[in-house]
């Protein structure tokens, strides 16, 4: 019962939410609710028994997402006192279009949740017979790190090319300097506790991942975190060009190592020796979450536009 | 005995929960920014800490009191320093919103 009332609130401040992210009249006000809407989410996956989902949730769409939209609201300021001409009630053409469109897509998505099996099918069964040989006793990371491992490495493939991509759109070659003499006394010594506490929690994450919720990506994004604070704070996670580009490939290329490995005898690419399969997939995690810290603190440097600095500013979004 | 830690339990969490309505409370009706600071940093420190002192108390055991614990000391340094620098940029000479309210 208090159940029921907990998440009809939640749904209800979720839509809320959302509405409000749209007509806030206000840019940063509408990021602020963004942020805010991550975070219930983040609370909803939870109460939908995902808490894998959640951590990401709460790490990538509250936090990570809110630091660069945020960032990109600063670096836009300069824009409307430049050229004011520009009424907020710009009409943008009928409302029906959208209107219509979004009433199909509800449509189709809720044809598509009536359509959805009662009974918990699929490979849930099938999964559940072979978690003993997995290596792991915790689902989500046996599908992941080991049925499904194809899947998960073709993931890492795609946050590696997303990741050149926004460096090679980059109006400057190298990843910027942290901002200069911005941290103050305060911010440098809370980051002095907070980032040794981020690899902590990044290695309780990636241990946990054998057993409960955790694993690769939630590390990843702990100790991501930990890099956009340092830089924040006026350091650089890493002091050398050649660290970025060893560290930025690594759990790709760790887990293409050991996927090509294992192939001695008549096993296939990826099929771990079950014996050693516990070991490989923490081996291969801990290359995937130090992989995805870089790669989370990289887009966010790499995304940075300077504070006061138009040309910058303007010459990212232009290259695209 | 279990009835009265169940009982302790849940008076301090609906302690906690009064901390964080008047935190809340503060910040929509206070008129400035170093005083809405104020009612929110007593809603994240004492509300956060009874919470959690009664989540410890319903779990009963000592790996989850740590670790409660451990997220009570981090909202504290993280909540002290957030509302230090808000307090900064909101007085710094040029800020944007100087004593007065948005």
């Amino acid at each position: 019962m208090i159940g029921l009332v907990l998440d009809l609130l939640l749904a209800t401040a979720l839509v809320g939410l959302a509405w409000r992210v749209l007509v806030a009249p206000e840019l940063f006000e509408a990021v602020v609710v963004f942020i805010t809407l991550g975070l219930l989410m983040a609370v909803a996956w939870a109460r939908l028994a995902a808490p894998d989902i959640a951590l990401a949730e709460a790490a990538i769409g509250a936090g990570l997402t809110g630091v660069l939209l945020l960032d990109t609201l600063r670096a836009m300021r300069p824009e409307p006192v430049a050229e004011p001409a520009h009424p907020p009630s710009d009409p943008k053409g009928p409302a029906w279009p959208s209107l219509a469109a979004s009433i199909v897509l509800a449509g189709v998505l809720i044809v598509a949740v009536l359509a959805l099996p009662r009974e918990p099918g699929g490979l849930t069964a099938a999964v559940a017979a072979e978690l003993p040989h997995s290596g792991v006793t915790q689902p989500v990371t046996a599908v992941l790190l080991n049925f499904r491992s194809y899947d998960t490495w073709l993931e890492l493939a795609v946050l590696l090319i997303a990741v050149i991509g926004v460096l090679s759109l980059r109006a400057e070659p190298r990843l910027a300097d942290p901002p200069p003499g911005g941290a103050g006394t305060v911010l440098s010594w809370l980051v002095g506790i907070l980032v040794p506490v981020a690899v902590l929690v990044a290695g309780y994450l990636l241990w946990l991942g054998k057993t409960a919720a955790g694993g690769a990506f939630q590390a990843g994004v702990a100790l991501g975190a930990a890099g956009v604070l340092m830089w924040l704070a006026g350091h650089r996670p890493l002091q050398r060009e050649w660290q970025w580009r060893a560290l930025l490939p690594l759990g790709f290329i760790g887990f293409m190592a050991v996927g090509i490995g294992v192939m001695t005898g008549d096993r296939a690419l990826l099929e771990y020796p079950r014996a050693h399969a516990g070991t490989l997939i923490l081996l291969i995690e801990t290359a995937a979450a130090v992989s995805i810290g870089a790669t989370m603190t990289a887009l966010f440097i790499g995304l940075h536009f300077p504070p006061g600095d138009p040309a910058s500013g303007r010459k990212g979004p232009a290259a695209r | 005995m279990n009835w009265l830690a169940d009982a302790v339990s849940i008076t301090l969490c609906v302690l906690g929960a009064v901390f964080f309505l008047a935190g809340t409370v503060g910040l929509l009706r206070f008129p400035d920014t170093l005083s809405r600071l104020h009612a929110l940093t007593k809603a994240d420190n004492l509300g956060l800490g009874l919470i959690v002192v009664g989540l410890a108390l319903a779990d009963g055991t000592w790996s989850a009191a740590g670790k409660l614990l451990l997220i009570w000391l981090l909202a504290l340094l993280a909540g002290a320093c957030a509302c230090y620098l808000i307090a900064r940029h909101a007085t710094a000479p040029g800020g944007p919103r100087k004593g007065g309210g948005e």
